[in-house]
Parts: C-alpha cells; sequence; structure tokens
C-alpha cells in the first residue's frame, strides 16, 4: 500500500465487521513522530486471538487462511522504526495504534485521508464516525453527530451526495493546515 | 469553503425526493469489494468514481455498498451490480476510468458491458 490512508482504510474494516457503533480515527503528527489510532467499541479480540493477530496466518475472513491487514500495517512501522500496537478486551472494543517517524526514508505519505474517512462514513452510514487530524500547523476534529443533527434521521450517510460534501470538506479541512504551514 | 450550510441545503433538497425515491426493492445496487486484496490492487479510487458518477448524474435508485473480500482476489478490484429480477453482473480489475461507462451503460440504460466481466477476464 502507497499511502498509510490506504492502510487505515483497510484496518477500519476490521472495527465494523467486529460491529462497531464507534469509531475513532486519529492522524497525529508531532515533530517527525506521526501516530495513527484506529479505535473501536467492537466485539473485540480475546487475548489468544490477540496474541497471534499480527501474524499473517491468523484471519476473520472465510475465503481464505491468509490476513494481511495488520501485519502489511506492522511493517510498515516497523520499516520506518516505529511500532505497532493493539489493545482489545472482548466486548469493549479494539484500538490499534501505529507510530511511524516520517523522516525515515522508507515512510509512506498519510495520503488521503479526506478520501479514506468519506468512504468509511459512506460504508458505515449507522457508525458514529470521528477524525481527529493534529500537526504542528494546527488541528481538527470531524463527527459525524454534527453532519447527522444537520441531516435529521431520514437521509443516509450513505448517499454519494452527502459522501462528496464529507469528502470535499475534509480536503479543505487538511488543506488549512498544510496552506498555514507554507505562509509561515 | 465548505459550510454546514450547505448540508442543510442538501438536506432540503434530499426530503423532497423522499417521495418520489423508489422502493428500495426497485434500486440497482453497485457492491465494492473493500478487503485488503481490493484495496491493494485500486478499489478506492474506483469506489470513489462510482459515488462521484452517481452524485453528478443525480441517479436516486442507485445504491453503492461496500463488502469484504469477494474470494477472487487476483481479479481486484472486483465491482458487483444487482439490478432487480436479472442475474448479478460481476465486472473485474476495475479502474476508475471505466466507470462512466458502466454507470452509463448498465445503471442508466440498462446494457452490460460485457468486456469488463469476469465471464470476459476468465
Amino acid at each position: 500500500m502507497k499511502e498509510l490512508s490506504l492502510h487505515i482504510l483497510d484496518i477500519a474494516q476490521n472495527s465494523l465487521s467486529a460491529g462497531c457503533t464507534r469509531l475513532d480515527l486519529t492522524a497525529a503528527e508531532h515533530g517527525d513522530e506521526l501516530t495513527l489510532v484506529i479505535a473501536d467499541d467492537g466485539r473485540g479480540m480475546s487475548r489468544e486471538f490477540l496474541a497471534s493477530v499480527t501474524d499473517p496466518f491468523t484471519t476473520t475472513r472465510t475465503t481464505r487462511k491468509v490476513g494481511l491487514g495488520l501485519p502489511l500495517l506492522r511493517l510498515a512501522a516497523e520499516q520506518t522504526g516505529g511500532s505497532l500496537t493493539i489493545e482489545s478486551a472482548p466486548g469493549v472494543g479494539t484500538t490499534v495504534t501505529a507510530v511511524f517517524h516520517t523522516g525515515h526514508i522508507d515512510c509512506p505519505p498519510l495520503g488521503d485521508m479526506a478520501l479514506t474517512v468519506a468512504l468509511l462514513v459512506q460504508g458505515a452510514p449507522e457508525v458514529e464516525v470521528t477524525y481527529t487530524r493534529e500537526s504542528g500547523r494546527g488541528s481538527f476534529t470531524f463527527d459525524t453527530r454534527q453532519v447527522r443533527q444537520i441531516l435529521g434521521p431520514e437521509i443516509s450517510l450513505a448517499e454519494p451526495e452527502v459522501f462528496s460534501w464529507i469528502q470535499d470538506y475534509l480536503a479543505e479541512q487538511e488543506a488549512a493546515l498544510s496552506d498555514s504551514g507554507r505562509n509561515q | 469553503m465548505k459550510s454546514l450550510e450547505e448540508l442543510k441545503a442538501i438536506r432540503e433538497r434530499m426530503q423532497k425526493q423522499v417521495g418520489l425515491r423508489e422502493a428500495d426493492d426497485d434500486s440497482i445496487r453497485v457492491v465494492v469489494g473493500m478487503a485488503t486484496c481490493g484495496i491493494a490492487a485500486g478499489a478506492r479510487p474506483v469506489l470513489e468514481a462510482f459515488l462521484q458518477e452517481i452524485d453528478k448524474r443525480e441517479l436516486k435508485n442507485v445504491t453503492v455498498t461496500q463488502t469484504g473480500c469477494i474470494g477472487v482476489c487476483r481479479l481486484e478490484p472486483i465491482v458487483e451490480v444487482y439490478v432487480p429480477g436479472q442475474e448479478k453482473v460481476t465486472y473485474v480489475k476495475m479502474k476508475p476510468e471505466m466507470v462512466p461507462k458502466v454507470v452509463a451503460d448498465h445503471l442508466v440504460n440498462h446494457q452490460v458491458v460485457t468486456e469488463y466481466t469476469i465471464g470476459a477476464a476468465e
């Protein structure tokens, strides 16, 4: 995967299949360190499953016996001198934290987070999604509850028109963080 | 800047359409495989292209959903189209530039784009 935002899109699918009602995403850059957090309140994992979950031969998929999502993310993080940690408890949820060193030559770009978040909302319109972005230039938080409050109960967040608005809105928020950086 | 005010406009526009919409069982379903294999093969821009094209054409009888691994990872990105009363059509090795044709021919005019289907690839 060429962008970290693609990993986030991939790993977050695990949260959705775990039946979460809440999905909290964070991408925080502080100095040379980029921390990605994918936290859910899904069904969680047993201690045994958690111990083997970054092994490619552990998977919940039924179509074949390999699961590459978490192993690929761990590899990507460790290649930059960073790390992957997973906390999980049955019935409570799972939090995946990946730390990257952005100065490392093997560190992929964060990529299009606006698209990743907008697609996650579109694919799971019932889930409350938050996305927090922090960098040296500032921060913002997006929350589907705000969107839902305005749209009302009749209009699904899966509608293509709503997707387009969320994508454009987030792209502007992301751009504002980098623009003010350029002006400084 | 995109504002929350625009969302209010979207709500008002869509509320007017709620009554005009066909019942869910009459709608066409587009399903995009978004497991690790699909995403690594380029499913994200394909899904984006479907949503943008459907939004642009204001197609109200199409729903777009995402699914896990469809099982033929080497042919990802895979998109399945379900038209009520017809057999499922599976498009394989999709690219964003192939999407407008599938939307125009299949979703609007009900003509399957045979050369993009799994039958043509195998």
